[in-house]
């Protein structure tokens, strides 16, 4: 729209300045937006991450100058490592168990018809709907009801009960978009339920279930209300911050958390560039 | 290439078929047998039955009551891939995560046959479109897609082979050149072939036998010829092509032909095409079998007088007339444009006339437009 304004012809009209001003931002509004938006997203981990840079001794509070070392030495500072390993082994033992789970549960609600189906796919939103403080202090009654006593596999439980939600609505969405005639074209070509299973519906639900498994991971991974109930004496990495921000957190905590949000990002590129390529061959 | 057994070979029986979804009979007490070899066209309009019927066939859905035997052998209850049966699907169904090849090979690696090349290179190759082998679903075009999905079922040579609307989802022209390429592989591979189909024109073009369904029940079944001249109710003559049915009675009988007043006019038609049950029948007589003359000149056969032409329509190879009768009706007449005579024109008084042998009869009291008005298909209901 410039291009006529910067023209000296009489017979075109010059647009004035407050309507070309307005007009700009009109056209760039969102734009504009998504840099704000972005801004707000990102300065929390960019600061992390300067932060993992910080030469800062005891409290990773001020800016003293920069140094690799805490990243030549991730485990430098107590317990982190040690909090980070039971944090990864958490994650994983629920993300296979809530996977396996949810996944079942997923194709019992999205594929079969059976008395109670649509009241199970009301439920199994409940967890995900349910205070996180609620559920830990249940579950932790409910452990010490039945003599358990709080720590690492009481964690675990936990963990899956309340990833299994999450699992089923990521599942459950890619079983809906899966065409039924797939299948039942591969029982006309002589495959019976067993390898239609696993030669037709499983391959084309797995992406579906690899979300999940990620996501469950991640939820696990980050959980802090549910496990500071049911962990007992065993910290996990957020628990560790938590605890260590009344003394002053570790940079290590920075390196850990940095690391992680760039793991994450790869995954993510990794899985945009697979993706394309199959758009691309398309 | 296909290990089925010869007490899986045969003509294909469905006997006293009914098949009810709560209170909605989708097929009611169908009868039918498909002989071996033969390209069989199912066709009716949408929610007609015909592909509940080929379901029940594939092993998709079990017959509420009846039995259906493929040869000597009882298959109502086999599980789909107990069954030598294979079927195209309307959306070609083709596997989205495995390469072409592997579609096709999927049904030989489940019976156990290791050494799969050999069979799906051929077909590949049958099917034109060997270099197509190791790309994926999504990266055909329809037509592609339609030809592999072909593919994937002959491989298997079944005993018997299923097309649900196979066509439906090409353009016009593709279409036309898959019904011949179609008919063309089903005599090359001598497999029969059962079609499901709306389309009157291509049941007509490919098959050797068509069914015509309505409401759950076969209305008609023969060839095509047999069918289009020789339609046995209002619904088959209006669903196959175009007709004028006009009311009449039967006066009396002139050797093998039948003397019927229409309106006040005698006309004959043969006996054998009378399919009334008492005197009160319908004419009937396709548009493409008219002659239309103007008044005075000479004419033969059947005559009908009085007519005035209403409407004109120039389409090429044919002039497409509405000639308005004395008693109200107006009748449709198409007229080859081959002997070099202008076209009429609106407002003239003309005569129409044809060989009475084009007539049929139909029962006096059917809905002379049962089949007319049907509705358009969509292709994913049903």
């Amino acid at each position: 729209m410039s291009a006529p304004a910067k023209q000296k012809d009489a017979s075109i009209p010059t647009i004035p300045l407050n309507a070309r001003i307005s007009r700009w931002f009109g056209r760039n509004l969102i734009s504009i937006y998504a840099v704000f938006g972005f801004t707000y997203l990102f300065i929390p981990v960019a600061y992390t991450f300067a932060f993992s840079f910080n030469d800062s001794g005891k409290s990773n509070l001020v800016w003293k100058g920069f140094t690799l070392d805490n990243w030549k030495n991730p485990c430098g500072a107590p317990e982190v490592c040690e909090a980070l390993g039971n944090s990864i082994k958490i994650g994983l033992l629920a993300t296979i168990f809530s996977t396996i789970l949810g996944t079942m549960i997923a194709f019992a609600i999205g594929r079969y018809a059976f008395k109670g189906r649509s009241s199970s796919n009301l439920l199994i939103f409940l967890p995900m709907a349910t205070p996180e403080i609620v559920l830990g202090a249940s579950l932790l009654s409910l452990f010490l009801v039945f003599h358990i006593n709080p720590g690492f596999w009481p964690t675990v439980i936990a963990h899956v009960m309340f990833c299994i939600s999450f699992v089923v609505v990521t599942v459950k969405a890619r079983i809906a978009s899966l065409d039924p005639r797939l299948e039942q074209a591969a029982m006309d070509l002589y495959a019976n339920e067993l390898e239609t299973f696993r030669k037709v519906t499983l391959p084309l639900v797995a992406p579906g279930i690899a979300g999940a498994a990620l996501l469950a991971f991640s939820l696990s991974f980050d959980d802090f209300i549910i496990t500071n109930f049911n962990s007992g004496t065993l910290k996990t990495f957020p628990e560790f911050v938590y605890t260590s921000a009344a003394r002053g957190i570790p940079a290590q905590a920075n390196v850990i958390g940095s690391a992680m949000f760039f793991l994450a990002l790869i995954i993510v590129i990794a899985g945009q560039f697979v993706g394309k390529k199959v758009k691309v061959a398309k | 290439m296909a290990d089925v057994s010869s007490a899986t070979r045969g003509d294909l029986r469905l006997t006293r078929i009914t098949k009810t979804y709560g209170d909605f009979t989708a097929v009611n007490d169908l009868s039918l047998t498909i002989p071996e070899g033969s390209f069989f066209a199912l066709l009716g309009p949408s929610g007609c039955g015909k592909t509940t019927t080929l379901r029940m066939i594939a092993g998709l859905e079990e017959p509420t009551v009846g039995s259906i035997h493929l040869g000597s052998t009882d298959i109502t209850t086999k599980r789909p891939y107990q069954r030598p049966i294979n079927t195209v699907f309307q959306n070609y169904a083709l596997f989205p995560h495995l390469t072409i090849f592997e579609n096709i090979a999927f049904g030989l690696r489940r019976r156990g046959i290791k050494d799969v090349d050999a069979d799906v290179n051929k077909v590949l190759e049958l099917v034109e479109l060997p270099h197509l082998a190791q790309r994926k679903p999504t990266q055909l075009s329809g037509g592609q897609q339609q030809r592999i999905a072909l593919a994937r079922a002959i491989v298997n040579r079944p005993a018997l082979l299923l097309l649900d609307e196979p066509l439906g989802a090409l353009d016009l022209k593709l279409r036309r050149q898959m019904q011949i390429e179609l008919k063309w592989i089903q005599r090359e591979v001598g497999l029969t072939f059962v079609h499901v189909t709306h389309d009157q024109e291509e049941a007509m073009t490919m098959a050797d036998t068509i069914a015509v369904m309505n409401e759950g029940e076969i209305e008609q079944m023969g060839s095509p010829a047999d069918l289009y001249d020789n339609p046995e109710t209002a619904f088959v003559a209006n669903f196959l092509g175009q007709s004028n049915l006009i009311k009449g009675r039967i006066e009396g009988s002139d050797g093998d032909n039948l003397v019927v007043d229409l309106f006040g006019q005698k006309i004959a038609m043969p006996k054998k095409r009378s399919h009334a049950v008492d005197n009160s029948i319908y004419a009937g007589i396709r548009p493409e079998k008219f002659r239309i003359s103007l008044v005075g000149t000479p004419t033969r056969g059947n005559i009908l007088t009085g007519g005035r032409i209403e409407d004109v329509s120039y389409i090429g190879v044919s002039t497409q007339y509405q000639v308005l009768m004395p008693w109200g009706q107006e009748l449709m007449v198409f007229e080859q444009n081959d002997d070099g005579v202008a076209p009429f024109d609106k407002g003239d008084e003309v005569v129409i006339s044809w060989e009475p042998n084009f007539t049929f009869a139909l029962r006096g009291d059917e809905d002379a437009e049962a089949g007319t008005e049907v509705i358009p298909e969509d292709l994913d209901e049903e």
